[in-house]
């Protein structure tokens, strides 16, 4: 059965004087895999923003309900209490820390002891296939890894609805096809939005598409229809031309 | 009546001895995002070149309006050649050396000049308002304060120097890449800012006998006055200026000066949490 | 996992911890305890800000505020009651209760670096303006008069709790004081090394994205803010005791400074580090006390201005990247000279 798990009621936002996000109604169905793509300039990240808390919202700027919970307004620790990971565009990780205490961090708030946490962040550092570097400073790993340890924080609290902002950018093929291993495994429990700009990727990963273009959502569809559409294509080669 | 115009004159001082004392500050925080937590001392350092230059025999108006900047300005130049120009992006850096260039100032002059307070007299007369009798002097410096912000906008707004300055503040790339040199618009910025800061030292001389701790009168209004107003140097300065020296002379006038200070500070408190950008981070933006 | 995460902190030393509780102990075996105990008191402050500035990245350009409101609350509250342990405790929590509305206030306000400091600051300047302008029987709280610029002298020091006729001044004092010290220090690692001094050592090094884990940011910051100023105000208590006088001088921006330079001269980032910075450099400004010819701000001032441009996290770390230099090419030269011997052995050309 599919309830609805996320849903935006004419999300709008402006953003450095133009309209970024155009009364968007997005839905998302438990367990689904949403792609959000849309060529540069398209929304993507305002949206994404709004959806995390990472932009406050007012009552101006439309709704957003998480399960059924009106989370307008919410800020983004509030949200990710709900049970929400997210990941962030630019890498966001700790730098100082080594790998290791960076998910200890993430564990530790959804295990009531250091115990259970610690075990925690073993099984993520298996998944992830961050054994390797578990003691290494996260500030002196290359942009791939550090994207990789992101992954590992998000996944860390379980959480059952997954944000994620251009997992994809920067890291090498091998560690592309392991994080669609990661995240088809991890969809069979979890709802998973990706937002992203590389084709490849979103090929690889399936599921649903949905495109924004100026801020407003242009298709939605199984990738390969989506992918084949000629709207699509226009937008994206057109803008490219421009 | 009388009253009220001598509380309207009291209270357009309060705005020009504010606007006066920080735009020195003002400049190089408006301009490079520089805290400089010594600039009590560059007014400080003013005050004593002017008093010193006019025991010395030269004229006082020459002193103030002239010596005093170009001695603060040459102080300034250094100071930025010697440390604020290693620390650029790093404000907390900049704040805590500045402070301690200023405790290193105060000792120096402490040094040199001992700690008994130096003064000189007032070269205004004062005059009469109804039965109230008016500091002329503060005339002076209202005039004065008009002034420094009259140039200050005319500089900025319409001289090639002005707009030059303004862009390095917007992107340093953009200016070097159009043949201008950011480290040296930060440099002539700052020796600037301070050149203002010993002008307004040199102004307020006459008003007290200075100490070498007296930057400290100086450093703490300045500084709300700065921040407050936000990074426009023009409104920003003026807006806090008008907003806090009303405050402080009408709280004064109904308590003691000390509750009127105090007032002045706690609106900054409460100012800041409310507009964290300064109030030209708010309202008047784009204004210079 | 081997050992579980050290977030930085590194292990207690106790070797180094006993070997410098002993010299504190046995201190006033060698000398007397009147310099030392005002030498431990700074060095209380100093800690206070370094676990609040080093650990949760919280730069507070006033926190003589509280150190100077323990002073004062201890004074007021002992003269009125006549006896030391109710105000002892209130000088530990006025300041913490007042921290924690300014900092709730800032910190939910989601006030950056600059601004701040600048908020901090002018805290203090409030305070110290205000104590200096209440000269006159007007101004006082139960029967304590407060002075004015002179302060308020002649208050009830320390007494043994429950017997207000035994009195705790002198060497008696100075072991207080040293218990105190050694007390919050531990404190302090205990903290640090609890999941509640993870989180805010997380905190400071990427404040969104641990918000981004679900932990309110501002919760944190303000609840390390309120037990840093509980510190301070504890320094600020045993000071009024020691100097047997409160004066605005305590709130003063110079204290403010004082206290930051001591910080960072000492490592910050560190616990020791401000200890150290405290004891050396408040004992430097003693001995320039002795003589008039360089004023303590100079010096104060050019060392503050050089560690800033050329040590930025102070003296102790500095020294531990030496040594750990000087280790590493220990190492390597072992290494190299056992690569030798096993070529040679192999018969390697």
């Amino acid at each position: 059965m599919s309830e609805t798990v996320l849903d935006t009621r004419d999300l709008s936002m402006r953003f450095g004087g133009v309209q970024a996000v155009n009364s968007v109604n997005f839905s998302l169905r438990d367990r689904e895999l949403r792609c959000l793509i849309g060529p540069n300039g398209a929304g993507k990240s305002t949206f994404f923003k709004c959806l995390t808390g990472q932009i406050r919202l007012d009552p101006s700027h439309g709704r957003v309900f998480i399960r059924g919970q009106d989370v307008s307004g919410w800020r983004a620790y509030e949200i990710v209490r709900l049970g929400v990971g997210i990941k962030t565009q630019v890498p966001s990780v700790m730098n100082g820390l080594n790998v290791e205490e960076n998910l200890f961090l993430s564990a530790r708030r959804v295990h009531p002891n250091r115990a259970s946490a610690e075990a925690a962040v073993e099984e993520v550092m298996q998944q992830v296939s961050l054994q390797r570097i578990a003691r290494r400073l996260v500030g002196e790993l290359a942009h791939g890894q550090r994207q990789l340890v992101e992954i590992g924080l998000v996944l860390a609290q379980r959480p059952w609805l997954l944000l994620l902002d251009e997992p994809a950018a920067g890291i090498t093929g091998a560690e592309a096809d392991q994080l669609v291993r990661i995240i088809h495994e991890v969809n069979q429990k979890a709802t998973i939005v990706v937002v992203d700009h590389d084709m490849q990727f979103v090929r690889m990963l399936g599921g649903q598409v949905t495109v924004l273009h100026q801020g407003a959502i242009l298709r939605e569809g199984p990738v390969d229809e989506v992918l084949a559409d000629a709207k699509v294509r226009e937008v994206y080669i057109g803008s490219r031309a421009k | 009546m009388d009253y009220a115009a001598v509380v309207f004159l009291e209270i357009l001082y309060m705005i020009a001895f504010l606007a006066l004392t920080s735009a020195g500050l003002a400049v190089v925080f408006g301009m490079m995002r520089v805290i400089n937590l010594a600039h009590g001392e560059f007014v400080m350092i003013g005050g004593y070149t002017t008093i010193f230059c006019n025991r010395a025999g030269l004229d006082i108006w020459f002193s103030m309006l002239v010596i005093s900047p170009l001695v603060v300005g040459i102080i300034g130049l250094i100071v930025e050649r010697l440390v604020i120009r290693h620390l650029y992006g790093r404000m907390i850096d900049t704040m805590l050396a500045t402070w301690g260039l200023s405790l290193l100032m105060v000792g120096l002059v402490t040094l040199i000049f001992g700690n008994t307070a130096v003064s000189v007299t007032a070269p205004i007369q004062s005059y009469q308002v109804g039965a109230y009798q008016m500091g002329g002097y503060n005339l002076f410096i209202i005039a004065i304060g008009i002034l420094v912000m009259l140039l200050l906008w005319l500089v900025l707004r319409y001289t090639r120097v002005g707009l030059v300055a303004r862009g390095a503040m917007q992107n340093a790339e953009i200016a070097s890449s159009l043949g201008y040199n950011p480290q040296r618009i930060y440099m002539w910025t700052f020796t600037a800012g301070a050149a203002l800061s010993g002008l307004a030292g040199g102004v307020m001389a006459p008003l007290t006998g200075l100490l070498p701790s007296s930057g400290s009168l100086y450093i703490a209004k300045s500084f709300i006055t700065v921040i407050t107003g936000g990074a426009a140097i023009i409104s920003g300065t003026l807006g806090s200026s008008i907003i806090f020296g009303t405050v402080n002379q009408i709280v004064s006038f109904g308590s003691t000066p000390v509750i009127g200070e105090i007032a002045m500070l706690a609106l900054a408190i409460i100012l800041l949490r409310l507009m964290p950008q300064g109030i030209t981070g708010r309202f008047f933006r784009n204004s210079t | 996992m081997t050992g579980h995460p050290t977030f930085g902190i590194g292990r207690i030393r106790w070797g180094w911890f006993i070997v410098g509780s002993l010299i504190l102990l046995l201190l006033p075996a060698v000398t007397g305890t009147n310099t030392p105990t005002l030498l431990l008191i700074w060095a209380l402050f100093a800690l206070s800000l370094g676990l609040l500035w080093g650990f949760a990245g919280i730069l507070s350009f006033g926190h003589a505020a509280y150190f100077g409101l323990g002073a004062y609350t201890y004074a007021i509250a002992s003269m009125n009651v006549g006896e030391s342990t109710g105000p002892l405790l209130l000088a530990i929590v006025l300041p913490a209760a007042v921290a924690a509305v300014i900092g709730a206030m800032m910190f939910y306000g989601r006030i950056s670096d600059v601004y701040m400091g600048v908020i901090t600051l002018v805290v203090t300047l409030i305070l110290f303006k205000f104590m200096s302008a209440t000269a006159g029987d007007a101004y006082r709280i139960g029967s304590a008069r407060l002075g004015g610029f002179n302060g308020i002298p002649a208050f009830p020091i320390l007494n043994v709790p429950g017997d207000a006729s035994v009195t705790v001044y002198g060497t008696p004092f100075y072991y207080v004081v040293a218990v105190a010290l050694m007390g919050c220090y531990l404190l302090c690692r205990w903290i640090l090394g609890s999941y509640f001094g993870q989180v805010l050592i997380g905190i400071r090094e990427n404040e969104a994205r641990v918000e981004l884990l679900g932990y309110s940011a501002p919760l944190y910051k303000t609840a390390i803010f309120t037990i840093s100023a509980a510190m301070a105000g504890l320094a600020g208590c045993l000071f009024a005791n020691w100097a047997e006088i409160v004066t605005p001088g305590v709130f003063s921006l110079g204290q403010s400074a004082e206290v930051i330079i001591w910080t960072i001269v000492g490592g910050l980032g560190t616990l020791a580090g401000p200890i150290a910075g405290a004891i050396v450099l408040g004992y430097l400004k003693l001995l320039l006390g002795q003589q008039t010819l360089i004023d303590n701000s100079l010096v104060l001032g050019a060392i503050l201005v050089l560690v800033v441009l050329l040590l930025p996290s102070g003296l102790l770390p500095a020294l531990t990247r030496w040594r750990e230099r000087r280790d590493v090419a220990r190492v390597s030269r072992r290494q190299a000279s056992s690569t030798r011997r096993r070529r040679s052995q192999r018969g390697d050309a």
